[in-house]
């Protein structure tokens, strides 16, 4: 029996990078509900910047990361944002334990993200995230072109010139 | 095995179409995720860690996904061989566990097979997974979400929960319905107060035992109801839930109902948020099988209220929630001080003040002559609003964290504790008074070259005394890091035990892919997420961790 589940997995997996190569990479958000900071529902494919890039950012407010790369980022933002258009959701997976805590800690820190609250890793898991700080950009047509987990610092210079790129409509070669 | 060969045909065939159907439709698309986690045990006598017999042990998943349009679905493929120590050896075994197809159709969402979810704060539901913990209890059944209008939104749910490679016996029943009263009432369409209510109930069914010495009941119904207000900086919440009897291994098989209740309030400007929030939870364990002990098949999410610290000496006396009964409250006041004032420096200060503490409840006899929670009687009274006298935890703590230059920054923390370890550890034990000192500090070289150190200092007079942490980690961004920490117990009361954990480690980052090694000690501990525990034994090894995501 358990052979037969791995012949499939296999099978599966085998599928799935055949698939990858020859799909084209027009991967958007998924359609999840989760809430702004004010309790209110919105789903994820709603997310939009109108044209320009989006940053998408899982967080915690216990993960020192992730917290690190958000605060990184805000010193610059307001650049980032005049030079690109770029606008980035954070996306805090903290659950019921302290997800109402988001907002004053958001605020006294002074970020100007859109912050959103994935109190269940329902929008995480359907974006198939191992571990935070795990980042995403999409260009001006909400697809998905780069992402990356984990910050150190200096990362976030990597990320503007990604955020440029694509603001130009020029394609992403990470290699 | 029939059944599991049919599911597995439809499933093959599923993906087949999916497949196919996606050279038809350019929309579909198959993303996932993979975790490998290896470990090496070394046998370490010293710190109790124990002959590993299969030398090598191994955690791993796959996830994928499929979606076209308004569809999904996904599968998970997961394989303990066998599990690594600190998870249950229920675990051991390969497969598939997990499954799911889901389709929207205008204001309708279907989902059969797996799913996680939950309602409000997850007071009375609450399905979902923390692979770092073992946990997962995730619903196998049926999800309907129902959006009629733009603020309304419903959901019911019918299915079983996961347990390990089973299902529980136990069938969950439920409804839940949100209400966002500025969408739906055209006079407060403008009004600056948001309002948001929710209620929900969940119906628990299990068999009751021939041998049964109690008449149990089979249905558990919980209900529970929540508010969301807010005007401006203002924001204030609640939830309230209250369970039928329902007598389990857990509260001793008394037939109280149980209630909890959690509320918080909070204002927030720039460069200021203040949050108090205070719960009381009173015999609120519900399970889908009343015999059950440890974490599984858990209905409730009860988190606790405490902040969740991260640094490892902070962390070393971590509170969890006690579903039995407790009560308490949580402040937090954080501020930052402005560029260019004095305390701000060049980039500002941040600050935070938290304080929490947590008492039992306060219990009575239920009648003349009867025992407290004796079993097969109402257990106890309780008055709602009354702190009993005994402290379960309690967490001072301040944080700093400043930037010098471009090149210095740092994180300063101090922590007061008090740690019932009776209570939450459940076994003899004085409280446990413990200060904690931690300076994180990071030296920037150049544009992707950096060092961080990080000191920590507890000191404690009881149980293994007082503790010293260093850490030096060195990042080039943004792909590798190199790390040497060592843990060292340079205060416990018995010379022979003044272990050194130390370790190693090492990871490279590529995009979303990320291999990670490392090597050492690792102490016997209690390692959180979100208010859960679970207990580790000590270990001593080499371990490799490889995560990606496509």
């Amino acid at each position: 029996m358990k052979y037969l589940s791995l012949i499939f997995v296999g099978i599966m997996v085998t599928i799935s990078a055949f698939s990858q190569e020859t799909a084209p990479k027009t991967s958007k958000l998924p359609s999840i509900d989760i809430k702004t900071v004010d309790g209110k529902t919105i789903n994820t494919a709603s997310l939009s910047n109108n044209g320009k890039p989006m940053i998408v950012s899982f967080w915690a407010l216990w993960c020192k990361p992730c917290v690190k790369e958000l605060t990184t980022i805000s010193e610059v933002y307001p650049d980032w944002v005049k030079e690109t258009g770029v606008k980035l959701y954070a996306v805090s997976i903290d659950d019921s334990r302290s997800s109402s805590r988001v907002k004053p800690t958001v605020e006294s820190k002074n970020w100007d993200y859109e912050v959103l609250l994935d109190q269940n890793s329902d929008f995480k898991r359907a974006m198939n995230v191992n571990m935070i700080p795990h980042t995403f950009l999409l260009n001006g047509k909400g697809e998905i072109v780069w992402q990356h987990t984990s910050f150190a610092e200096g990362a976030e210079l990597e990320l503007i010139e990604l955020v440029k790129k694509v603001a130009k409509g020029e394609s992403i070669d990470t290699k | 095995m029939k059944k599991t060969l049919l599911l597995l045909t439809f499933f093959t065939l599923a993906i087949g179409g999916f497949v196919f159907s996606q050279e038809l439709n350019s929309n579909g698309n198959i993303h996932g995720n993979f975790s490998f986690e290896g470990q090496y045990y070394i046998t370490d006598s010293a710190i109790n860690a124990y002959e590993v017999k299969e030398k090598i042990l191994s955690n791993s998943f796959l996830n994928l996904i499929y979606t076209n349009g308004n569809f999904t679905s996904g599968i998970r493929y997961e394989a303990y061989l066998g599990p690594m120590k600190g998870y249950d050896d229920a675990y051991a075994g390969n497969g598939l566990p997990y499954r799911f197809a889901t389709y929207k159709k205008d204001e309708l969402e279907v989902t059969v097979g797996n799913f996680y979810d939950q309602f409000g704060n997850g007071l009375i539901f609450r399905s979902y997974e923390e692979k770092t913990l073992g946990i997962d209890n995730a619903m196998d059944g049926i999800r309907v979400k129902f959006t009629p209008v733009n603020g309304i939104t419903l959901k019911g749910i019918v299915g079983n929960q996961r347990i390990y490679w089973a299902k529980s016996a136990g069938v969950l029943r439920g409804i839940d319905g949100e209400f966002a009263l500025n969408d739906l009432c055209s006079r407060m369409k403008d009004s600056k107060t948001k309002i948001i209510l929710g209620g929900s109930a969940i119906s628990k069914y299990q068999k009751d035992k021939p041998t049964s010495k109690y008449k149990l009941p089979v249905n558990v119904a919980a209900f529970a109801g929540r508010f969301d207000i807010s005007r401006g900086r203002f924001a204030l919440q609640g939830e309230y839930a209250y369970k039928i009897n329902d007598p389990s291994a857990l509260n001793n098989y008394i037939f109280k109902p149980g209630e909890a209740l959690f509320l918080s309030g909070s204002y927030s400007q720039k460069g200021l948020g203040v949050i108090v929030a205070a719960k009381r939870i009173d015999n609120m364990n519900f399970r889908t099988d009343r015999d059950m002990i440890g974490n599984p098949l858990t209905i409730s999410y009860l988190p606790s209220i405490t902040k969740q610290h991260t640094y490892s000496l902070a962390a070393l006396y971590p509170y969890s929630t006690q579903p039995n009964g407790e009560m308490g409250f949580f402040g937090q006041v954080e501020y930052m001080f402005k560029k260019g004032s004095k305390l701000g420096g060049k980039y500002g200060t941040d600050a935070s003040v938290n304080f929490s503490r947590i008492n039992n409840i306060k219990k009575e006899s239920p009648g003349a002559g009867i025992a407290m929670d004796s079993a097969g009687t109402m257990g106890y009274k309780s008055e709602f609003f009354a702190f009993g006298d005994e402290l379960y935890f309690q967490d001072f703590n301040l944080e700093v964290t400043h930037k010098f230059n471009k090149h210095w920054k740092a994180i300063f923390s101090y922590l007061n504790l008090i740690y019932n370890i009776s209570i939450i550890e459940n076994h003899e034990g004085p409280l446990i008074y413990a200060n904690v000192g931690i300076a994180d500090v990071t030296y920037k070289f150049n544009e992707k070259n950096a060092v961080r150190v990080e000191l920590q200092n507890l000191m404690s007079k009881q149980d293994k005394g007082d503790w010293f942490t260093g850490l030096v980690e060195y990042t080039i961004a943004p792909k590798w890091f190199f790390s040497v920490m060592d843990q060292y117990n340079y205060g416990n009361e018995d010379f022979e035990k003044r272990f050194h954990y130390y370790m190693a480690a090492l990871g490279y980052t590529k995009g979303s892919n990320r291999i990670a090694l490392q090597y050492g000690r690792q102490r016997e501990g209690i390692v959180c997420v979100g208010g859960i525990c679970r207990a580790v034994p000590a270990s001593n090894g080499f371990q490799i961790s490889i995560t990606s995501s496509f």
